[in-house]
């Protein structure tokens, strides 16, 4: 339906061109047309935040943004964040600490607990409490979600100390 | 000697590698989650698949005058268009429910509830499937609607099942009514409350859908489905269909969370099957969430009215309670066939009482099916609130202390296994240990000294005390079967020639981490490292037979399947060792991982050895291989149990409640991973929260739905969540093989009455005795109103 429009983003460090219907949301895109299926859809809306992904670095909800707005934007989704077969923190993380257990919304409470660490690298327990407010979870009751949270800040401080004197 | 020593030192460091029993280790199911390399339903991707939408009902019960399809199937893209109708022509308009009554699959004559599935939309992708769906034009003629259970068991009540006459399901009782009379009749006290527990949805993460293949060639329907019960799924739709059971193959795969909300069968599975059939090509069906949440299995909805008969001195005599439970327009209940109340009568709880009993009138209502889901045990959640919220009725009445009155009427730890009146056979307990271990972690008398002060200052502080006891591991084959299927579960245990494993199960993990806890049992039972353990669910093709996980029971029945199956592969283990090693197999012992010859310990050869020969070395005449299946039949129920203490703050201003401190002092036996089962616990406590303070699935007169989307329906972020406090006793079940209990549900059953009791307990001095959950502010501030106790902000 509509006509199809050209865009060009960058997902997880690879330049993708493609013609999308205007109304095609960025969900969809990332999962049906790229296959990159770890972007979840727990909600019509806006509530779950499953479908987090992070675009130009902040975290959005993938399915409440048409592909169309991200033209010419870098978007991360949970299939980038481990580098080089290496897990990211927040993965070693959560697998670290039980903060999953489903794993359905996992790759969004990732992305958001990513988003803040970005911002804020030595959060309390209600800071991250705060910044994983818009991402539901059922199954953990949380308090492993915020353990794991911890636990890959502290790694992402530590390896921040290591590349200081490098600079 | 001092090689003996020697050896014992290596299997020591053998033994902590290979992560038996009582490990924290890390899931084996996690590595491929926190990739997004899971395998959810709406992941699978199949060549030329074609997206199921459905056209919903606005009404709760009207007649359908027309429908019109035509303008749907002129769409460039639609496929199919499929109604009751074309369904009715196959038979499958209608099909049975788990629990023996039928229900719709698409309406042929009327709906009977708002957001019902009226016609199903096939088309090559979801888009064009929604366009779709807005252009089928259904006429309507709206039909008198009832909502409300009790007025639908009114004699002049509209009907809503046409095909049965009669909006009453079932009348069922147990227990002792005229004894129970009695002590009622005699007692020194009786208290009476009405308690609502209200309508509620289990709203798992991912939503219900399938993905249907039939292949034409060779006639077999592959269904990727959420459902927590494969086999059972596939033996139904068997008889049903009548397409052959080996051409059917159910595949649960990855699920996002169940909660028992995926063990009811939906009419979009059945649809997309058909569809397939008809289009030959595979069709996905994943329900949108705000058709999910207003159409699929909704939990509780049960009103009742308990009493409970005592002595002055607070010792509990009898327990009464009648009830109406609303089931919505089928009754789907996946309850065992013998319990169409599921397991209610566990609501003597945790106490010696001379007597109960209790009924139940089952009404059909303009609501979609349900009652048995929201990870409730079978109604236990429901029998666990009546009592724990009843007692604390009772102590208020009496000027007794929560605390002391559970004390003194708790079944005390001499008297397990212990026989109740309403005719279970407690496996084992020790409640007063749990209880007093809560108190002490908690400071209960400190914080009643607290609450003494601050009511002083006309402050609202209270504390709430639930000690229930769950009834869960169905079951026994005797009592327990599902449309007469009984209700055991299966472990097939396949070892390699080089010592790795294959084990297959009849249960289906949602996220409770069985790839991990079955390693583990088979790691502590063989003496394998659980890397070397791969477990499998879900596929009836290759697992084989059970009836699914719900009911916090895939430990106490799958995970006793895997220990005695690996009991079995030890016995012939042993043969081979005693070849092997040209020994008596009488003067062999078995130590975690190999068999030694008493008394020269050097002598030994490992499972992985064993293995090895069982393919390349066996004894003549011995059939070659190393492998075992146990289907486990329990001989009893598990009971695990608990005590929780609640504290809570009331703003006097807004209402609102806040959970100050929640300590669970929780008991499941023998513990396989704590690891998973904290998160377990914890998990259950903030469903339990979000069914105490936050949830509630209402309808208005006309069947219009409140909270059938996420914008309306609140489940517990991040930020209202308490901070649990955790611990435990451990007092293994004598039966089963591993001691071990189940523990999925204990906490959402456990713990909302805690939450109560303690919203209660801080306004018990002004004379509040109840509020029904959901205790949301504007509930608690009209109460303060009521009693001039609420002030300006």
């Amino acid at each position: 339906m509509g006509k199809k429009m050209h865009i060009s983003v960058n997902v997880n460090g690879q330049a993708i061109d493609a013609e999308v219907e205007p109304r095609l949301l960025l969900v969809h895109f990332l999962r049906e047309n790229l296959n990159l299926t770890g972007t979840h859809i727990g909600c019509d809306t806006s509530n779950c935040g499953a479908c987090t992904v992070l675009l130009d670095g902040k975290a959005i909800k993938s399915c409440t943004f048409f592909a169309v707005q991200a033209d010419g934007r870098e978007i991360t989704t949970v299939e980038g964040l481990a580098k080089g077969g290496k897990l990211h923190p927040i993965q070693e993380g959560f697998w670290e600490k039980h903060g999953l257990q489903c794993g359905f919304c996992t790759p969004g409470m990732m992305l958001a607990a990513v988003a803040l660490l970005q911002k804020n690298h030595n959060p309390t327990e209600e800071e991250i409490r705060r910044g994983i407010s818009g991402n539901l979870c059922r199954c953990t009751g949380y308090v492993k979600i915020v353990e794991a949270i911890q636990y890959a800040a502290e790694k992402m401080r530590e390896a921040q100390q290591v590349e200081a004197p490098v600079r | 000697m001092q090689r003996g020593v020697k050896e014992r030192e290596m299997t020591t460091a053998q033994m902590q590698e290979v992560h038996g029993m009582g490990h924290r280790i890390k899931r084996k199911e996690d590595p491929a989650l926190i990739r997004g390399k899971g395998n959810y339903i709406d992941d699978i991707k199949l060549p030329g698949m074609l997206f199921l939408d459905f056209v919903r009902s606005p009404y709760a019960h009207a007649k359908i005058k027309s429908i019109n399809t035509e303008r749907a199937k002129a769409l460039p893209g639609v496929v199919a268009v499929i109604t009751g109708n074309d369904l009715k022509g196959l038979g499958l308009d209608w099909i049975p429910t788990l629990a023996n009554d039928r229900m719709m699959v698409l309406p042929t004559e009327k709906v009977v509830y708002q957001m019902q599935e009226v016609v199903g939309v096939v088309a090559e992708n979801r888009y064009v499937a929604a366009d779709a769906v807005g252009l089928v034009e259904v006429e309507y003629e709206p039909l008198p609607v009832v909502t409300d259970p009790f007025k639908a068991l009114e004699k002049d009540a509209p009907i809503i099942r046409t095909d049965k006459g009669t909006n009453h399901i079932f009348h069922w009782e147990v227990g002792d009514r005229e004894g129970t009379d009695k002590i009622f009749k005699e007692a020194d006290v009786v208290v009476k409350q009405d308690l609502y527990y209200p309508r509620i949805h289990v709203s798992y993460m991912e939503t219900c859908g399938c993905v249907a293949d039939f292949n034409p060639i060779d006639g077999k329907l592959t269904l990727w489905m959420t459902t927590q019960a494969p086999h059972a799924v596939r033996t139904v739709a068997s008889l049903v269909t009548k397409i052959p059971e080996n051409k059917i193959r159910i595949i649960s795969p990855d699920i996002g969370g169940g909660f028992g909300g995926k063990v009811y069968v939906y009419p979009g599975y059945i649809v997309a099957s058909v569809a397939s059939i008809i289009t030959g090509r595979p069709v996905k069906w994943v329900n949108d969430r705000s058709d999910d949440q207003p159409s699929t299995a909704f939990g509780r909805d049960f009103h009742m009215s308990a009493e409970l008969a005592a002595t002055k001195e607070g010792r509990i005599l009898a327990v009464r309670i009648k009830t109406i439970s609303d089931h919505g327009a089928f009754h789907g209940d996946a309850n065992p066939t013998k319990f169409p109340v599921g397991l209610f009568s566990i609501c003597t709880g945790s106490y010696d009482l001379k007597n109960a009993f209790a009924e139940v009138d089952a009404a059909y209502t303009n609501k979609p099916q349900g009652g048995i889901t929201y990870r409730c045990s079978f109604r236990v959640t429901e029998a666990v609130y009546a009592i724990e919220r009843m007692v604390d009725v009772l102590a208020h009445k009496i000027g007794m202390d929560p605390a002391e009155i559970r004390l003194k009427n708790f079944i005390p730890k001499e008297k397990f296994p212990y026989r109740s009146v309403l005719g279970w056979t407690y496996d084992s307990g020790n409640y007063e240990a749990a209880l007093k271990k809560a108190m002490e972690k908690i400071g209960y008398a400190e914080l009643r000294r607290e609450q003494e002060e601050k009511r002083r200052r006309g402050e609202l502080m209270g504390i709430g005390i639930s000690s229930f006891t769950e009834i869960v591991g169905a079951g026994p084959s005797r009592d327990f079967d599902i449309l007469g299927i009984k209700m055991f579960d299966s472990a097939e245990i396949r070892i390699h020639p080089t010592g790795k494993v294959i084990a297959r199960f009849g249960t289906k993990s949602q996220g409770q981490g069985h790839a991990t806890t079955f390693a583990q049992i088979i790691a502590e039972e063989l003496g394998i490292p659980t890397d070397d353990i791969t477990v499998e669910e879900g596929d009836t093709d290759t697992a084989p037979y059970g009836l699914g996980t719900y009911a916090s029971r895939s430990t106490p029945t799958a995970g006793a399947a895997a220990a005695v199956a690996c009991r079995k592969i030890r016995e012939k283990a042993k043969k081979i060792a005693a070849y092997l090693l040209e020994a008596r197999e009488d003067d062999l012992e078995w130590e975690r991982g190999r068999f030694y010859v008493r008394g020269s310990p050097d002598r030994s050869k490992t499972i992985q050895e064993i293995a090895f020969a069982a393919y390349t070395n066996h004894p003549l005449g011995m059939e070659a291989g190393l492998e075992a299946v146990d289907y486990y039949d329990p001989p009893n129920m598990t009971f695990p149990f608990g005590s929780y203490i609640c504290v809570v703050d009331i703003d006097r201003a807004t209402g609102q409640p806040k959970v100050r401190r929640f300590v669970a002092v929780d008991d499941c036996g023998n513990v396989i991973n704590p690891l998973i089962v904290e998160g377990q616990i914890q998990g259950a406590l903030t469903m339990g929260f979000g069914t105490a303070f936050m949830e509630e699935i209402k309808y208005d007169e006309d069947g219009n739905v409140y909270g059938g989307n996420f914008m309306d329906y609140l489940i517990p972020t991040a930020v209202e969540t308490p901070k649990w406090e955790l611990d435990r006793t451990v007092t293994p079940s004598p039966h089963h093989p591993l001691g071990a209990k189940g523990v999925g549900e204990s906490a959402t059953v456990g713990s909302p009455a805690a939450f109560v009791n303690a919203v209660v307990d801080a306004l018990s001095s002004v004379g509040i005795t109840h509020i029904d959950m959901p205790l949301n502010p504007w509930k608690i501030r009209k109460a303060l109103e009521e009693k001039g106790l609420a002030v300006d902000a």
